[in-house]
């Protein structure tokens, strides 16, 4: 066990090393060129991201254990690590243009989000609680220096202050629990633990557990530890939102699915009704504090809410459908949330963003092809057929109601028509207003975004089959 | 035949609306009449596809034809085919489309592209919506026609635009997402959503009562039925003519088509447990909403609430389970939509000349335009219910077939006869006859247009008046063999319920 691995075995780690090296010669680059190099650096670390999704893709098939059993290589982590490795990419694209313009091109910042990156596929694969609270503060580390990574602005680091005492905060609290559960089972490894659940737990387990699902609420940004969303989703430079509502979602919901379906099998009746509660209180908060929101960057706080409340029903299922529900639904979120982002982007005039979503007005006659995009994401987001968010919610409540969770069920598809509210408001600006100003010519990296996602939302229906046999795969290696 | 005729005729409005959006360039005025062109010719094709579906259809057969079957989903295949009881809503739809398309060729003059693609667009949803024949595709069609359909009411509406798109939007959603939890729970207790398999799947008499509410909770929304039609109203009355005509004619038809091909054949069981709420729901909705149009000023809100009214008829006839009312149900929908369709026509023809909709704002039509008088007396006599119109034949075999199950709800909806006979003659003599408002000394006659969009709708009207046979035909075999499969099943659950006891 104390062995070295030899190069060979290490195969399946290779998207992570190409990502560390990657981030360290970024580093490099920037350092030894300085300042005029950044914005070359960071057009390559989507190279970087690139070359790690195809390293991705050569991982030998099948489940491999590494370090002792706590770093998994299996179908699962597989699935979402291509899915956050597309995020991020999609994220750091859609940032290049906007740093220009800002004139706050940084080398840091993309050796930054590949760092952060590395951190969430550690996450991903992490298979004892030692690897997950590493690959966790590895994500979060760079996540509260992007947060703040425009100085001159106070929202900014007022975002990433604020968004740094409560991930540390969080942290402790997923520490207290961990450390919990070590106690009460004698071990740190998710197989071992659920071997000593089997039977059932006692309260000091469960409380470990509560502490420990708390610390992935708060990164999953579910009520009731969603507090911190807005504001930072508010004050962040707005690729970085674009960022922190792609890829460390998936990477902080793939390790709560991993924890509480692999370690805890035995006690689901215990973790099935926090859960329960906080999608509950998730998809009613994000319905419902959505609807009076003015800032585009808000809003899509409050709606990423309301989706993890989504996703978290699925998961509430604990069933392989169930699981396979979550990483549709994130698959698509991703689409959606990178697509929306790029509109949010576009919407530049005299030089300046503008956030509010009443600048929207009369977009169907000012930029037509944007915002027929827009509106089929925002109706994709708020779940109505024939497009692709429908279909992500559709497999969660799937599940939701072969597990019996009716009331949940019901609950959920409720709020969704609240939701739509909102949702269609927002087109109902697009389409029915009178035009204002329209907006500066959008830049064609950001259009290409928008219109791939537009268009995978739009005819995901005609082609489902790969996203969902490839969920099907590797919801069933969890199991 | 091994050409997919039914997916044409579903997807070539489509591609109709792609063929718009993405050829219809140069100038304002020549894209405005190239994406009009191009629509009426893809909506013209599409029903001359369709006919050719009627001319082969057989007849005499109760099952599902032209039947299409692709895997899709995994859980559900892309599934299509017709039988008696869709084939003619199919038809319906595709034999309006072109008559909308013509009665907005001069009242719409902004986004003209983008209104025809809407149309295109919800064209092929609601077709899907009839010949679909899994769930999930089903729900898919039914679901999506909202989109359009919010558009149309939102961009091209009235002054309260915002508000009844977004009620219309939220209210039909909301009943919906109802019945696709139903939908799960279907394919878990019998593993499919193939609607074809599911009829013959006997859904224990628990899961029937829940799965029939949620059902009903979509259905009777859609319809609409009472007290859940306060949404009409205002679609109908915002909406541009062509909208509330799709509106009247097939979207509503759609609540009516569900309860015919979900509610009544699988689950019997529910289905005549709720008949009685059914029927006093429908009897209500007969009664209570013609006295509330007696009352209306605006012409489209009236014939909205008409609408409601005789929506009663057909879940009153649907839900008796007889062969007459089940064939009144169904004859009553294609008679509405005709007729409903025409009266929201005639109302559009004097409000694009007086962009007005107030009753009192009319009087003494008939000494400026006569021809239009014909026209809107005969749609308003059937709408009443005139022997001979097509109007009659429907009320009157729903009428007859509650009679044989249900004597005093099958009394009291003949008051809701006589009531529209009230509203609607009252109406149209207040707007044609009597002295000439001096406002409309310039009006002009129905023009060679809107001859063109009225011709066929009186002769269908008159003619499906005279001799129902050829529409009752059509559906006669699906309708005997869902009837069979409910009394047997009704029947199977009563011995067992002895045999319990």
């Amino acid at each position: 066990m104390n062995q070295a691995p030899t190069l060979l075995e290490l195969a399946p780690l290779l998207p992570e090393l190409v990502l560390v090296c990657g981030a360290m010669l970024m580093l490099m680059t920037g350092v030894v060129i300085g300042e005029r190099s950044s914005a070359m650096v960071n057009a390559w670390c989507v190279v970087v991201l690139v070359l790690a999704g195809i390293a991705l893709a050569w991982v030998p098939q099948g489940s491999h254990a590494m370090f002792g059993g706590s770093f998994l290589v299996d179908a699962y982590a597989r699935f979402l690590k291509m899915l956050t490795l597309v995020g991020s990419a999609g994220a750091l694209l859609l940032s290049l243009d906007y740093l220009t313009l800002e004139r706050q091109q940084k080398f840091e910042y993309g050796a930054l989000i590949l760092l952060a990156t590395l951190g969430m596929l550690m996450l991903i694969s992490a298979s004892d609680l030692i690897a997950l609270y590493l690959g966790l503060e590895l994500m979060s580390l760079p996540l509260y220096v992007i947060a703040a990574s425009n100085r001159e602005s106070a929202k900014s680091t007022e975002a990433g202050l604020k968004y740094f005492v409560l991930g540390a905060l969080s942290s402790g609290m997923l520490l207290y629990g961990a450390s919990l559960i070590y106690g009460f089972t004698g071990t740190v490894n998710f197989a071992g633990i659920a071997k000593a659940t089997q039977s059932g737990a006692g309260i000091g387990l469960i409380f470990g557990l509560v502490f420990l699902l708390v610390g992935f609420c708060f990164k999953i940004s579910a009520v009731p530890f969603h507090m911190w969303t807005p504001d930072v989703y508010e004050g962040a430079p707005t690729p970085v939102t674009a960022f922190f509502a792609a890829a460390p979602k998936v990477a902080a919901i793939a390790i709560f699915a991993r924890a509480t379906v692999v370690a805890f099998p035995g006690i689901i009746q215990q973790w099935q009704q926090i859960v329960v509660f906080v999608s509950i209180a998730s998809m009613a908060l994000g319905a419902f504090a959505a609807i009076g929101q003015r800032n585009f960057k808000r809003l899509m706080a409050y709606s990423s809410i309301g989706h993890m409340g989504y996703a978290l029903v699925g998961l509430a299922a604990g069933t392989p459908e169930g699981v396979q529900g979550v990483l549709v639904y994130m698959s698509i979120y991703v689409a959606m949330t990178l697509g929306t982002f790029a509109v949010i982007l576009a919407m530049r005039r005299d030089g300046k963003l503008v956030e509010d979503i009443g600048d929207l007005a009369g977009l169907a006659r000012t930029h037509p092809t944007m915002a027929f995009f827009l509106g089929a994401l925002l109706f994709s987001l708020a779940g109505i057929p024939p497009l692709a968010g429908f279909f992500a919610k559709f497999y969660v409540f799937l599940a939701a109601i072969k597990a019996g969770l009716f009331t949940l069920a019901v609950i959920g598809v409720i709020t969704s028509v609240i939701g739509a509210y909102y949702y269609l408001a927002i087109v109902k600006i697009m389409y029915f207003d009178e035009p204002v100003r329209g907006f500066q010519r959008m830049p064609l990296l950001l259009g290409l975004i928008l219109g791939v996602s537009g268009i995978a939302n739009i005819l995901f229906f005609a082609y489902p089959t790969p996203l969902l046999g490839a969920a099907t795969v590797a919801a069933k290696s969890l199991f | 035949m091994n050409w997919p005729i039914l997916s044409v005729v579903t997807f070539l409005p489509l591609l109709g609306a792609l063929l718009v959006a993405l050829l219809v360039r140069g100038n304002e005025r020549l894209a405005r009449g190239t994406a009009r062109w191009v629509a009426l010719w893809a909506t013209l094709v599409t029903f001359a596809i369709s006919l050719v579906m009627v001319w082969r259809f057989d007849v005499g057969s109760p099952e599902f034809q032209y039947v299409e079957k692709y895997n899709w989903l995994g859980i559900a295949s892309y599934h299509m085919g017709v039988d008696g009881i869709s084939l003619p809503f199919v038809i319906l739809t595709t034999a309006l489309m072109p008559i909308c398309i013509l009665a907005s060729w001069t009242a719409i003059q902004t986004r003209v592209k983008e209104y025809m693609i809407a149309f295109l667009v919800l064209e092929t949803l609601m077709i899907g919506t009839f010949s679909a024949l899994d769930l999930v595709l089903f729900y898919l069609f039914f679901e999506g026609g909202l989109i359009p359909m919010f558009l149309i009411i939102g961009v091209w509406g009235g002054p309260r635009r915002v508000y009844a798109s977004f009620k219309f939007f939220l209210y039909t959603l909301l009943g919906s997402v109802l019945m696709l939890l139903a939908i799960m729970a279907m394919y878990w207790e019998a593993g499919t959503t193939d609607i074809a398999a599911l009829l013959r799947h006997g859904f224990p008499v628990g899961l029937q009562k829940w799965a029939w509410l949620a059902f009903f909770a979509s259905f009777a929304v859609k319809l609409p039925m009472w007290p859940v039609h306060t949404w009409l109203p205002d679609a109908h009355v915002e909406a541009p003519t062509a909208g509330s005509v799709i509106l009247a004619a097939i979207l509503l038809k759609m609540g009516g088509y569900g309860f015919l091909r979900f509610s009544l054949p699988m689950f019997p069981a529910a289905s005549h447990e709720f008949a009685p709420l059914i029927f006093t729901l429908s009897v209500v909705a007969i009664v209570y909403t013609s006295l509330v149009a007696l009352v209306q000023e605006d012409v489209k809100k009236l014939i909205a609430y008409s609408s409601v009214a005789h929506m009663g008829f057909v879940t009153m006839g649907i839900f008796a389970a007889t062969a007459q009312g089940v064939a009144g149900g169904i004859f009553q929908m294609i008679s509405h939509g005709i007729v409903s369709g025409a009266l929201f026509l005639c109302v559009g023809v004097v409000y694009d000349r007086m962009h007005t909709r107030e009753i009192e704002a009319y009087g003494g039509l008939v000494n400026r335009m006569p021809l239009y008088a014909f026209v809107f007396m005969v749609f308003t006599l059937a709408n009443v219910g005139l022997p001979g119109t097509s109007g009659f034949i429907g009320e009157f075999l729903a009428l007859i077939g509650t009679f044989k199950v249900n004597i005093p709800v099958a009394t009291l909806a003949t008051l809701g006869v006589i009531l529209s006979a009230a509203y609607a003659l009252w109406l149209y003599g207040r707007m044609i006859f009597g002295k000439l408002k001096p406002s409309l000394e310039g009006i002009r006659d129905i023009g060679w247009r809107e001859c063109v969009i009225f011709a066929p709708l009186v002769a269908l009207t008159i003619l499906f008046g005279v001799a129902p046979k050829p529409v009752l035909d059509i559906s006669a075999a699906s309708v005997a063999q869902l009837l069979e499969n409910y009394n047997h099943a009704i029947a199977a659950a009563k011995t067992a319920a002895l045999t319990a006891q």
